[in-house]
């Protein structure tokens, strides 16, 4: 099935003339048309206009034109703005919006060629790892229990629709976004690969903003060197976003190929949670033998103010949404409930229109904002937040790339730590201090736990150099060859 | 003794610090493209960063940075090599984020000080505490529906700067000179139009009194969006006395916003404080701090123009001209420029004369202004060369001068046109001389017994027989001489 092929497969197959791009989009159409109404991966998708590209790529095709993603056929996450096509943020808030304009990264996406198949299901605001916090109801990951096939899991948040839709072969690859994790754990729970790369690789603009010095856009590939094509074209400066970075994109493909030889691989200790499931230790000592196998050098390193990683984010994160969600308050644009007075209007808007956990992150990031509070929690956050910082610098002049599991736990099913949100909160304990510190990181799929449900490993680099971090993660990919597949999807 | 209050205790000093908004002149907002024209069509200079729409972000724009590091060493300013945005959260439909980028902590600008003239010429210094960038907000009308209000959001997201002085002035007259002196820095500079009818300078004073030795500010009130120089002046005359009554009937005067009712000529509070704000201040995470390159900071302040204390200064060397007369003079830069180029070659204090007299009234008289003026400086040049020439006199001066101002004509035609030209003829000045002395013996005779006032009677005379056009001198020397 042409919905099997990788990215880097289907462009050859695309180059070679061996199918069409028209032929590759419409059998994703139909796998989304059979499989999305139980997934619910897709918000929207976009028959017309993804066949229209796919016929433009045909067109191109033939005159031979070689931009890396002609005719490939992607699923972008429903936070990235797309000219003429609904954007929800997962949001009831945002359920009228259409915008005006093309976000950065999806428009760098369609210069090189991309087929957009539709908008992917999210957590609210990118707030959850479940997938459970979006108002247009869960996603269902296509992977199931071995033991229990009738468990409905989550696909990980808040990128679970977008994660779910590229592990069923309903896309090629994907656009998600990564605040606390939600490229990686979603990708570690999906058996996927996801990419965070630096802060300020990929543009801001026209993304939905979630928290501003957190949010990172990145992809979503079946395998590392589909990421590594993804990214090449989603990054690049941007002078719209004052934040993005003003460096060269390398190829970051070709990193893929290079050898890890003599690379310096540190093992921090502080990656390990209560109640982590054995195997996930066991899989991490995997990974480690698998590099030291390809002949890098292990070496063990202490990162030791990531137990205050969590902590600090759900400061900061919050902080940075309350400030970021106030411009959601029914006068210009969205969702908007009227009332009698200015105050009703702003407060029945706001309380129809955001969901239960954009509500509290809200509340806390108020909180934490408030005169006789913001020393105490806003303040001090940003300085564990260098600290943080500091440990990954530190930690870089010994080692080259760190590795350690990407998520505590498997998918969970859906309704499983739902009553407590700091339960839910647990899940990005390993994925948040790469955000806090905008260095690079990859989760790849390593192995199945005993359920037979994927999971990652993760590897994080230093900043802008995502070359080691996609070397290193290929020659993890080598070694695992994992070959699993879920349950649900596409021809099975 | 400076400027004081009569209360029924005794006399009161007032303290007044100033924040003036200043709109950067520039084409495009603090952070986005758009335009910033004044009395376009509503809501037509809109981008989606002004509107908030989501995705959007900001960018700062370098032309307000430069505008604010010029106006920063205008006012002999410290600048801050690293100066941060932050967000002012608070809910208002003209605020489209939810919040205003400003800054908070860190402004780009630090401290400095300006030197005001008083009424009575004496000059002092007023500090300036710090000076920010900071967006302005839409226009909120209440007053075009019944039950709706309509938001402009052309002014969102246009720069200001706002500009905090130190609670160092004492009267309403040196409030009225610092705004005006602010004014006229930024003018030079070209970073703020300073025109208030339009919005772009506004003041909040902030007014509190005390009794004579006290050290102690006591509580102040802020007085909001106060848009003339004259308001100015008022508002805090009005609010002082109103604390000073509040003080002296035994109560406290409470901090609080209020606003002046130039009609009536109080302050009152504005709005009830239920919603006292917490504005939550936090550095904006969409962008970088901003950090400048002391080169670049050089680079500007070799280019900054002559500001109005170094041009007065230069007046009072280079032309010998008062404090006062320097002062009017360098105002404005216009009529500086207006100045010097009729007192070039002149004499400069003749020149500062014309200006200031004839000049000034003529621009008072037809409503026009040193950018469009009735009669050019080349004009006026030519006219003192003609007194200089001795072509006409000082008199004659005056009617060319008037017909210049009707006409627009050169001096010199008007002078031909009219035969106005000096009578320097000797024999007709002595034929005149012997008319008046003739018909006049009774005065002639009071003169030679001692009455040496009426020498100016005969001076008169013999001009109005003349018809003003004699050389004076001439005639002063005949006449003294035939009555001798």
């Amino acid at each position: 099935m042409l919905t099997d092929l990788t990215i880097a497969e289907a462009r050859d197959g695309l180059r070679a003339k061996q199918f069409t791009a028209e032929a590759l989009t419409l059998e994703h159409l139909h796998a989304i048309e059979a499989l999305n109404p139980r997934l619910n991966a897709y918000l929207s998708v976009g028959h017309a206009q993804a066949m229209e590209q796919a016929r433009a790529a045909d067109k191109a095709l033939a005159e031979g034109d070689t931009r890396p993603l002609l005719g490939i056929p992607l699923a972008i996450k429903d936070l990235f703005c797309t000219k003429g096509v609904r954007t929800t943020a997962g949001s009831k808030i945002l359920m009228p919006f259409v915008p005006p304009y093309e976000s950065t990264v999806t428009a760098n996406l369609l210069r090189d060629g991309a087929v957009f198949l539709g908008k992917t299901n999210m957590d609210e605001f990118a707030m959850g790892s479940s997938n459970m916090t979006s108002h247009y109801g869960p996603v269902e990951n296509p992977w199931k229990r071995r033991q229990d096939p009738s468990a409905v899991l989550v696909p990980g948040g808040s990128s679970g629709g977008s994660a779910a839709a590229v592990a069923a072969r309903l896309a090629m690859g994907a656009t998600g976004t990564d605040t606390g994790g939600s490229i990686r754990q979603p990708a570690s729970f999906c058996g996927l690969v996801g990419v965070k790369p630096t802060y300020g690789r990929c543009s801001r603009w026209g993304v939905v903003a979630f928290a501003s010095s957190l949010d990172h856009p990145g992809p979503f590939g079946r395998t590392v060197r589909d990421s590594a094509i993804l990214l090449g074209s989603m990054a690049g400066h941007d002078p719209k976003d004052s934040t993005s970075a003003d460096v060269a994109v390398p190829d970051f493909e070709a990193a893929c190929s290079r050898s890890i030889k003599g690379l310096r691989i540190g093992v921090p200790k502080e990656y390990r949670s209560d109640g982590m499931p054995g195997e996930i230790e066991t899989l991490w000592q995997q990974g480690v033998a698998w590099l030291r196998d390809a002949g890098a050098e292990i070496i063990d390193v202490s990162l030791p103010h990531t137990k205050y990683g969590l902590g600090t984010y759900y400061i900061i994160a919050p902080a940075e949404a309350s400030s970021n969600l106030a411009r959601y308050d029914g006068v210009r644009f969205g969702l908007r409930v009227d009332g009698p007075e200015l105050r009703d209007l702003y407060e029945r808007t706001r309380a129809e229109g955001f969901g239960a956990e954009a509500r509290r992150r809200i509340m806390i990031g108020t909180y934490v904002l408030s005169a006789g509070y913001y020393d105490a929690y806003y303040l001090r956050a940003q300085k564990v937040r260098a600290l943080i910082l500091r440990d990954f610098t530190e930690a870089f002049e010994k080692v080259d790339a760190l590795l350690t599991p990407t998520a505590p736990s498997a998918a969970f099913a859906q309704g499983d730590k739902s009553d407590d949100p700091v339960t839910m909160y647990l899940n990005d304990v390993f994925t948040v201090p790469a955000d806090l510190a905008g260095v690079p990181a990859a989760s790849v799929p390593g192995g199945l736990d005993r359920d037979g449900l994927p999971l990652g490993l993760q590897v994080i680099t230093r900043p802008f150099d995502e070359e080691t971090m996609f070397a290193v993660a290929a020659a993890l990919e080598r070694a695992a060859g994992f070959a699993a597949l879920p349950t649900l999807r596409a021809g099975a | 003794m400076g400027y004081a209050l009569q209360g029924r205790s005794g006399s009161w000093e007032v303290v007044v610090g100033l924040e003036i908004h200043a709109q950067v002149i520039s084409q495009a907002k603090l952070f986005s493209g758009a335009a910033t024209a004044f009395g376009a069509e509503p809501n037509s200079q809109v981008s989606f960063v002004d509107a908030a729409f989501p995705g959007m972000l900001p960018v700062l724009n370098r032309v307000c940075v430069e505008q604010a590091v010029k106006t920063g060493l205008g006012l002999n300013a410290a600048i801050n090599k690293v100066s941060r945005f932050d967000r002012k959260n608070y809910f208002y439909p003209d605020l489209p984020p939810g919040y205003q980028i400003s800054q908070y902590e860190h402004p780009i600008v630090g401290k400095g000080e300006v030197e005001i003239e008083c009424a009575d010429g004496s000059t002092k210094m007023i500090g300036i505490t710090r000076l920010h960038l900071e967006q302005d907000a839409g226009k909120s009308l209440h007053d075009q529906h019944p039950t709706k209000s309509y938001i402009d959001l052309n002014r969102a997201g246009v720069a200001l700067m706002e500009i905090v002085s130190e609670p160092d002035i004492r009267s309403p007259d040196e409030a009225g000179a610092y705004v005006r002196k602010l004014r006229s820095i930024m003018r030079y500079l070209g970073t703020c139009d300073g025109n208030m009818e339009e919005g772009s300078l506004r003041a909040d004073v902030n007014v509190s009194v005390r009794q004579p030795g006290e050290v102690a500010y006591r509580t102040r009130c802020e007085i909001k969006n106060v848009n003339s120089v004259r308001f100015v002046m008022q508002a805090v005359e009005a609010e002082a006395l109103r604390q000073i009554d509040v003080w002296e009937s035994g109560e406290e005067v409470r901090q609080e916003t209020r606003l002046f009712d130039s009609g009536r000529g109080v302050t009152r509070p504005m709005r009830s404080k239920e919603d006292a704000h917490d504005y939550r201040y936090f550095p904006d995470p969409d962008l970088l701090p901003l950090v400048l390159d002391q080169a670049w900071i050089d680079d500007l302040k070799a280019r900054l123009p002559e500001l109005p204390d170094a041009k007065k200064t230069r007046f009072m060397t280079e032309y010998g001209l008062s404090v006062y007369d320097a002062g009017v003079l360098v105002a404005e830069q216009a009529t500086a420029l207006f100045y010097e180029t009729v007192a070039k070659g002149r004499d400069p204090k003749l020149a500062a004369n014309w200006v200031t007299g004839d000049f000034f009234a003529a621009l008072n008289s037809t409503g026009r202004t040193i950018d469009d003026p009735p009669v050019t400086a080349v004009q006026l040049g030519l006219l003192l060369d003609l007194m200089a020439d001795k072509t006409i006199n000082g008199k004659i001066a005056k009617d060319v001068f008037e017909a210049m101002v009707e006409t627009g004509e050169d001096p010199a035609s008007i002078v031909d046109r009219k035969g106005l030209r000096q009578v320097t003829d000797t024999g007709a000045i002595d034929a005149a001389v012997d008319k008046i002395i003739a018909g006049n013996q009774d005065k002639v005779a009071e003169y030679k017994s001692g009455k040496e006032k009426l020498f100016g009677f005969f001076v008169g005379q013999v001009m109005k027989a003349m018809q003003g056009k004699a050389n004076p001198a001439l005639v002063n020397e005949t006449l003294k001489r035939r009555l001798t």
